[in-house]
């Protein structure tokens, strides 16, 4: 890996600098007779990682620097902050080295840039709200890329007859391959500026699935023009066209099927891993980035690969691994998607600079431009309209606004264009030019003036509220009323087939994939009151642990303390804060408030008895702090509040019996014994 | 003739009745058939023909639906014990898809719709509130697909989703209040930010008709 990345960092300054101060070499004749060196300058030695690491440092920095002001980034979105900051690297560098170093090189683009950020967003792509608007994104995806090259290259073509696209020499073919390659969706310029625009899921779905799943189609347009236009256009033959339709389907099928095989992999290898935990999310990594890469071997989509395996996989491997992997997969698939995506854009910014390799024409650039603006919208109302008629929810003229001004271009289009092949393409340098231009209109003009026309169109937000319980379960009940009336309709629709996989995951996928203890209590439901329970004991703690703070201040007058928690009443007391800090957000380990070498010791003591003693009798004399819900029908008080005592408890030792391997039950025992 | 004239009047009638086209009652007139073993009514034996809805956990509060007096606008409570067509059709009008040409207050009206035939089933006693007990019958038939959740749990599952209902619908209590059940204007206010009008629907454009299993 290192031999690969030196060609891709060339020398720097510092290099340069370096050079004059080589290792004395011991023995050699005519120089004086060696001495102990207590100090060498080894830069070659450490060079290539060296850069790497400096280069993801500055973009990494600069990202600091960036946030220091709230008004900038609420206004600029940080892509635009990168690629501006690359520019002005760019700048310097070759400024003072006469000469532009570090380009974004494709084949680090594609093989180490590429994968984390759509390992991330594959991983974490919300599957039901993406299978729901299938048809929807493999139109846009698949028929939405045709259109869009086909229209660009001809367009462009045509502007060139008319004459005004002086310097450029190129034929339709090669117009072709320029539409082919500059009119898919990126996933990355998408996901850097949808990210900050929060539009609601069903739009940011359709858009961001659109670019992930446009890749086959590009990956096959692209090849399939390039071998044209290699061939030579006189040489085309029909059987050339089929084939190259049928690719499209080998590609984009194949690069899925490679995806979910290694998805199995992966979830049933983490089905095994309960003595070596630490190895999960390793195996999570590799076997994702394993996919990518056998796709791109076998000429298959590797976007695609990617993205199947992360949805594929995600809910086995969710279930199977612990708690603490889950949270170190979650956090360095982000870490690395962020530092992938700012390196991404820094190189984009620096590699403009370099006039080498471009060549420029006012026409051509115009043109694209104006064409993609043009034909992104066109295309997007037309299948709208058609699709209309098929969805549930239609999309309406806002919603088409936001689709077509968020077809963002990027990385993936420069580095396309870089890949052609001089010889064949003359007019590669006019091409990289116009991309440089496009890239950096949509990510800067673009993703500046994407929030205000989202705020000035009013397009609906997406809400951000944690799933309730009773949503949960009315969700549920919904999909079985659903099915059951489509059944009785005798209409095999949608959810029709939504349930009968769901039949066949459960009776026969989960159950080789899962792990038995994971697979037996493996319900969403479950794991939605899990996380509820978890909140609430949390926030009953921090009430109980206010009102002894305030007890201890006022002597023994009632309080009122707020009713059942909603969701924004946990207040921020010391054991919240501690259960934060000990970074165990589910999980309720008690012990931690035993060991706390804090000035609130006594507090944290008191509390941790008072749990003891609480949860596990009926608690007549800790009045004030209850939880003033009664819900049963039967009005007589006291034993009304002692039953929902009961419920508490029951539902905390219902954990107990069905899911064995949360901290909860190791201080189970402990809590028995002191409560006894 | 004149049969095929009087079947064509009611169809008419029907149109305006429920709302449905007349391909669409034409299509679902087979379905009933099929059902109803070309009888001209529904009795809840017939539902025993649908394979697949075995498989449903919820069976039995679905086909319970069917045959509610309050769903089939009949009256306050109780169970027919057989529907005839222009019942089927009622029912299934609750899942027929928005018209975009609707404007604010009928989609108000058929989200009022669609919320009540869900409060129907959830409130099997036909008192108005959906109390825990009935609660707790719903969540532990939803869970009944997986063996390996102990009643318990399911219970406890239901009590939460009771007191996080409460909390929405009454927030602070005082010491004393029992929180008798969930009416149907609480259940309203649970499901304020949910659009079921958009989930809440079969599409009836193409349909085959299935071969049932004798």
């Amino acid at each position: 890996m290192l031999r690969a990345a030196l060609p891709l960092l060339g020398l720097p300054l510092a290099g340069a600098a370096a050079e004059g101060e080589p290792t004395q070499e011991p023995g050699a004749p005519g120089e004086p007779p060696p001495s102990l060196a207590l100090f060498r300058w080894q830069w070659h030695e450490v060079e290539a990682p060296y850069l790497v690491a400096l280069w993801i440092l500055v973009a990494s920095l600069a990202k600091i620097v960036f946030h220091l002001s709230r008004k900038v980034t609420s206004l600029v979105p940080e892509s635009c902050l990168l690629i501006l900051l690359g520019l002005v690297l760019g700048g310097i560098v070759l400024a003072v080295a006469k000469k532009a170093e570090y380009q974004l090189e494709p084949g680090t683009f594609f093989l180490f840039l590429l994968p984390p950020i759509v390992l991330d967003s594959g991983y974490f792509m919300p599957s039901r709200l993406f299978f729901d608007n299938l048809g929807a994104i493999l139109t846009y995806a698949v028929v939405g890329t045709l259109w869009n090259a086909f229209t660009t290259g001809a367009a462009l073509w045509g502007l060139q007859q008319a004459g005004l696209v002086g310097h450029v020499k190129a034929g339709l073919l090669d117009f072709l391959l320029f539409g082919s390659l500059i009119s898919a969706v990126d996933p990355v310029a998408v996901l850097a500026v949808f990210e900050e625009v929060h539009v609601n899921e069903t739009l940011f779905i359709i858009v961001f699935g659109e670019s992930l799943l446009n890749d086959a189609v590009t990956v096959v347009l692209y090849k399939v023009c390039n071998s044209f236009v290699e061939m030579g256009s006189a040489n085309v033959q029909a059987t050339d066209y089929l084939k190259g339709i049928a690719s499209l389907f080998v590609v984009s099928l194949g690069g899925a099927a490679v995806g979910l095989v290694f998805a199995f992999l992966l979830a049933l290898t983490t089905r095994f891993t309960k003595r070596v935990r630490i190895i999960e999310p390793l195996l999570v990594f590799l076997l994702a980035y394993a996919a990518y890469l056998t796709a791109e071997m076998a000429s298959l989509s590797a976007i695609l690969a990617v993205t199947m395996c992360g949805l594929g996989c995600k809910k086995y491997v969710e279930a199977n691994i612990s708690h603490k992997s889950r949270t170190a997969v979650k956090y360095t698939m982000k870490t690395l998607a962020s530092c992938a995506e700012t390196v991404i854009f820094m190189l984009l910014g620096i590699s403009a600079v370099d006039s080498s390799k471009w060549a420029w024409d006012s026409g051509l650039v115009l043109g694209t431009l104006v064409f993609i603006l043009f034909f992104r919208a066109l295309g997007v109302v037309l299948q709208t309209w058609v699709l209309n008629q098929f969805r549930l929810v239609p999309l309406d003229k806002i919603d088409q606004v936001v689709m077509s001004y968020g077809g963002l271009r990027g990385a993936v289009a420069f580095a396309l264009v870089i890949l052609l092949d001089r010889t064949k393409v003359p007019a590669k340098d006019y091409f990289v030019a116009t991309t440089i231009v496009v890239v950096f209109f949509t990510v800067i003009v673009q993703g500046l003036t994407i929030k205000p026309l989202v705020k000035w169109l009013k397009v609906k937000r997406s809400e951000h509220h944690k799933p309730t319980l009773n949503q949960e379960l009315h969700e549920h009940t919904f999909d079985h009323i659903l099915a059951a009336v489509e059944d009785v309709v005798g209409h095999h629709g949608y959810h029709y087939w939504r349930d009968r996989w769901e039949q066949f995951d459960k009776k026969y996928l989960s159950q080789l994939l899962m792990r038995r203890s994971a697979y037996r209590i493996r319900d969403q439901i479950w794991d939605v009151y899990y996380r509820l329970n978890i909140r609430d004991a949390i926030s009953f703690v921090d009430q109980v642990g206010q009102q002894l703070v305030v007890r201890g201040q006022k002597g023994s007058r009632g309080l009122t303390l707020p009713s059942m928690p909603s969701r924004n009443s946990v207040a921020e007391t010391s054991v919240t804060n501690l259960l934060r800090e000990s970074g165990s957000g589910a999980c309720l380990d008690l012990q931690v408030i035993d060991t706390v070498r804090s000035g609130r010791d006594r507090e944290d003591a008191v509390m941790h008895h008072l749990l003891c003693g609480g949860l596990y009798k009926p608690r007549r004399r800790v009045r004030a702090g209850e939880l003033r819900m009664q819900i049963l029908e039967d009005a007589r008080e006291r034993q009304d509040k002692e039953v929902f005592q009961q419920n508490m408890k029951q539902r905390l030792e219902s954990f107990k019996s069905t899911k064995h391997n949360i901290c909860f039950t190791k201080s189970k025992p402990r809590l028995r014994k002191a409560g006894r | 003739m004149g049969a095929a004239h009087s079947a064509s009047e009611e169809v008419r009638e029907l149109v305006g009745k429920t709302g449905f086209s007349s391909d669409q009652i034409e299509q679902l007139h087979r379905r009933f058939k099929q059902l109803s073993g070309d009888q001209p009514t529904i009795r809840k034996e017939n539902f025993n023909n649908v394979p697949d809805l075995d498989l449903n956990p919820i069976r039995s509060k679905i086909v319970r639906a069917f045959f509610d007096n309050r769903n089939l606008r009949k009256g306050p409570s109780g169970l027919a014990d057989e529907i005839n067509f222009e019942d089927f059709l009622t029912i299934m009008s609750y899942f027929r898809p928005i018209d975009i040409s609707m404007d604010e207050e009928q989609v108000e009206l058929c989200r009022k719709e669609k919320l009540r035939f869900l409060f129907h089933m959830y409130d099997s006693d036909s008192d108005g509130r959906i109390t825990l007990e009935e609660y707790r019958n719903v969540v532990e038939e939803l869970l009944s697909g997986n063996p390996h959740i102990e009643k318990e749990s399911a219970r406890s599952i239901a009590d939460g989703a009771m007191m996080e209902a409460a909390s929405v619908c009454v927030g602070q209590m005082e010491p004393d209040q029992v929180y008798e059940g969930i009416t149907f204007e609480d259940f309203l206010k649970i499901w304020q930010g949910i659009d079921i009008e958009t989930k809440m629907h079969v599409r009836f454009l193409n349909m085959e008709t299935m071969a049932l299993c004798h």
